[in-house]
């Protein structure tokens, strides 16, 4: 053990222990550390006394600026509130039709409504509506199943598809492969028909006519026009939620004969308020399709 | 040197394998954060397979880094320390030292496994199911009695600082890790082994996470550490500690409030507002006996400066306490409510916690590597002080690009989460905010690759080191620190 003898770099004296030759100033507290270190704790006392801060058996201190964050939360939320308001309370007495003729409505319709889009609809249809390829619709199209007019998109918004919603857009394929109402051959046929008129090539002499004549025309109309009241898609164009080449094509239209897949989408309207519906279908009207 | 007075040899050997682990574990470490890093920036990495998925991998790094690295490093460096600065060998010897390291590194294994199977109690820094609490408590309470053991047959007068820094690490986590785990396991209803529900619901259950939590980081990854930085420190620059009267105000101060700042990870949550009141208010107090610890590690330094120039392994310590006075004064800042509501559950945190992760506990541990692993091996110095440096200014490249995106990222995402338009909305989804954050996320996860390249060049060091070579440039005179 070391006694106390003078550091002559600092010309501190040491403590007079040694550890592993490891010795220790006996330098005093650095004054600015002190003071700070004392003004923190000041602030906080006084911080105590202004906020909520110590507990009690039943209850806390309340501090004299009777502040609580949860009246915070609600006045932020009312501010903004308010500065919707003014045209909210617009858009919320006229129709989607009127809401669109007013250049300014229109305006914030359009800004709302792509913040509506990209939080609760773009995990599927993506920023911008372009749609994932094989799974959800392209909405930056002009190729619409349940119809792209103001009203139609209003709708499908408000009460989506096949959900359960009672309002819900309902409309099933027949499963005609796998519950035998047709032959492998004559889906083959059917399909040669379909990638046929949706090539716009020519259906004459092929046999799948008559098969599609029989089955398929009921919903998707002659020639394949689809139908926007049963929600068929047009197959007389070379859109398809799933892309590819001809024979790839060709394949689904195979697949989805013998065993449909059918998409669903939420009924927005048990979720988003009426006026929040109008703006995204302001929106999602104006995405590049809108009828 | 490897006996002391009384001609009872010292258990190195325990120390040697603790050494060996840690550096082991630091590469798995940063190697695993690093791929999740690029996991984030570009999620095909998560290669589809549910044990490859982020959201397993994290507390495989998490664990890795801190528990792993970090806790094999706290072993080695307190185990050594103790028994240096107390003139006594280990407390039950080199078998006992031994069953501590089977018993941590076995369990770190297990671990591991667990998560990457799935299995987790869902709390941060503490997801090994009940079973594992067990095995770990055991393990604790055996390196408590060998350190306590240690302490007690000491034949100095006094318990040198660095020791009351670990012996409040072992006291707090002993009683921070029963705190947060009191779990019903499914099993006693009929359930599986590897399920259990935590004693708390609710926000209570979020309040105790967060004191064991922000206090993991007070006391194993502040308080263990500090213990290191004051033996190594004084021990490399080879002056007396700055000032014996700083260090015990500033260790009680620190000790007494750090305690109470859990709640600032819960600002504008369910947390009572009084709760969150003491939260900030004492992380604001707890700047300065923080930088306590900075002050006597660098100030340590005086009449030494010129070491800075000759020695690598002086830098490691000395910028790791220059990392450390950053962090230490960028927590209170952001434990403030009107910073926080910007910062929170943002990068910035991230940047945060590995300004401290990096800078300050991995650089003091590879100073404390650097110093323990040629006396532990009776050479002279490191194989090679190049390397040293080497190592020095590829991590700390690392560690720049690391925290400096972060914190562009974080202010940044902070900022377009709550811009609003004139018109009342939004201006950003969250979709949009992830977008814009990804150039920082592959610049953060290049900054990983350099402190993993670092760690590579340490381990080849020592390995060379162990193997008893001596690279030619270190007979130069300038570069030899003396002993």
């Amino acid at each position: 053990m070391a006694s106390m003898e003078k550091d002559s770099v600092s010309g501190q004296y040491t403590t007079g222990h040694e550890w592993d030759g490891i010795r220790e100033l006996n330098t005093p507290l650095p004054k600015w550390w002190v003071y700070v270190f004392w003004a923190t704790v000041i602030w906080s006392i006084a911080y105590w006394v202004a906020m909520p801060a110590w507990p009690t058996i039943n209850d806390y201190s309340r501090g004299v600026l009777g502040y609580a964050s949860r009246n915070e939360l609600e006045s932020d939320i009312k501010a903004q509130k308010q500065a919707r308001s003014k045209f909210e309370a617009k858009i919320a007495a006229i129709s989607v039709d009127d809401v669109v003729k007013d250049k300014d409505l229109r305006n914030f319709a359009m800004t709302g409504g792509k913040v509506l889009f990209n939080d609760n609809c773009a995990p599927c249809h993506g920023t911008g509506g372009v749609g994932a390829p094989g799974a959800y619709p392209n909405l930056a199209d002009d190729e619409w199943i349940w119809g792209g007019e103001l009203a139609d998109l209003k709708q499908t918004i408000s009460f989506g598809v096949r959900n359960t919603n009672e309002n819900s857009r309902q409309s099933e394929m027949p499963k005609f492969g796998a519950d035998g109402l047709l032959t492998a051959e004559q889906i083959n046929q059917v399909a040669d028909y379909v990638v046929a008129l949706s090539s716009k090539g020519s259906t004459a002499g092929l046999p799948g006519e008559a098969i599609f004549a029989e089955q398929c025309v009921v919903c998707h109309q002659d020639g394949g026009v689809g139908s926007k009241d049963v929600g068929s898609p047009a197959l007389n164009n070379n859109i398809w939620l799933f892309k590819g080449s001809k024979e790839q094509v060709k394949q689904v239209v195979i697949n989805q004969v013998t065993n449909p897949q059918h998409g669903s989408m939420p009924a927005w309207s048990e979720r988003l308020d009426e006026t929040s519906i109008k703006m995204l279908t302001v929106y999602v009207h104006s995405l590049g399709g809108g009828k | 040197m490897s006996t002391n007075t009384d001609a009872t040899p010292y258990c190195e050997d325990v120390v040697k394998k603790f050494v060996l682990a840690a550096t082991f574990w630091g590469v798995v470490g940063f190697l695993a954060g690093d791929f999740i890093a690029w996991q984030l920036a570009f999620p095909a990495l998560n290669l589809d397979l549910e044990w490859t998925t982020f959201g397993r991998l994290r507390p495989v790094h998490t664990s890795a880094v801190i528990f792993a690295f970090g806790g094999n490093v706290l072993m080695a460096t307190s185990l050594y320390t103790v028994q240096r600065t107390g003139r006594a060998s280990l407390f039950g010897g080199e078998a006992f030292g031994s069953v501590i390291f089977w018993g941590f590194n076995t369990l770190i294994v297990a671990a591991a496994l667990s998560y990457v199977l799935g299995f987790s109690q869902g709390q941060e820094y503490a997801e090994p199911e009940w079973l594992l609490d067990l095995w770990l408590t055991v393990v604790w309470v055996l390196y408590l009695i060998a350190f306590a053991g240690t302490i007690m047959k000491r034949r100095e007068p006094h318990i040198y600082v660095a020791n009351w820094f670990f012996f409040a690490m072992i006291l707090t986590i002993a009683m921070l890790h029963l705190g947060n785990n009191l779990v019903v396991p499914s099993a006693i209803f009929g359930g599986s082994f590897m399920k259990s529900y935590n004693l708390f619901g609710g926000v209570q259950n979020a309040m105790t996470q967060w004191w064991y939590g922000h206090n993991a980081v007070g006391f194993f990854l502040t308080a263990g550490f500090l213990g290191i930085m004051y033996y190594f420190v004084p021990k490399r620059a080879e002056r007396p500690v700055y000032s014996y009267r700083l260090s015990i105000v500033h260790f009680w101060a620190l000790i007494f409030l750090y305690i109470w700042a859990g709640p600032h990870h819960l600002h504008y949550t369910a947390l009572p507002d009084w709760a969150q009141t003491l939260g900030m208010t004492f992380s604001v107090m707890l700047w300065m006996p923080s930088w306590g610890g900075m002050i006597n590690g660098l100030m340590t330094l005086s009449g030494a400066w010129d070491k800075l120039r000759t020695d690598p392994v002086m830098r490691f310590l000395v910028s790791s306490v220059a990392f450390y006075g950053m962090s230490t004064f960028e927590g209170p800042m952001m434990s403030i409510k009107a910073v926080n509501s910007l910062s929170h559950y943002t990068d910035w945190t991230i940047g945060h916690v590995h300004s401290g992760a990096l800078g300050w506990v991995a650089f003091v541990s590879f100073g404390a590597l650097y110093y323990l692993v040629p006396k532990l091996w009776g050479r002279k110095e490191v194989y090679s002080l190049k390397l040293v440096g080497l190592h020095f200014w590829i991590a700390t490249i690392g560690i720049v690009l690391y925290i400096t995106a972060m914190w562009i990222s974080g202010i940044m995402q902070g900022l377009m989460w709550r811009a609003y338009d004139n018109l009342g909305f939004l201006q950003y989804s969250f979709i949009e905010t992830v977008e814009a954050m990804h150039p920082y996320y592959v610049i953060r996860a290049l900054g990983g690759v350099l402190f993993v390249l670092g760690s590579l060049v340490m381990v080849y060091n020592f390995y060379k080191t162990i193997k008893g070579d001596v690279a030619a440039e270190a007979a130069q005179p300038s570069t030899a620190a003396a002993r």
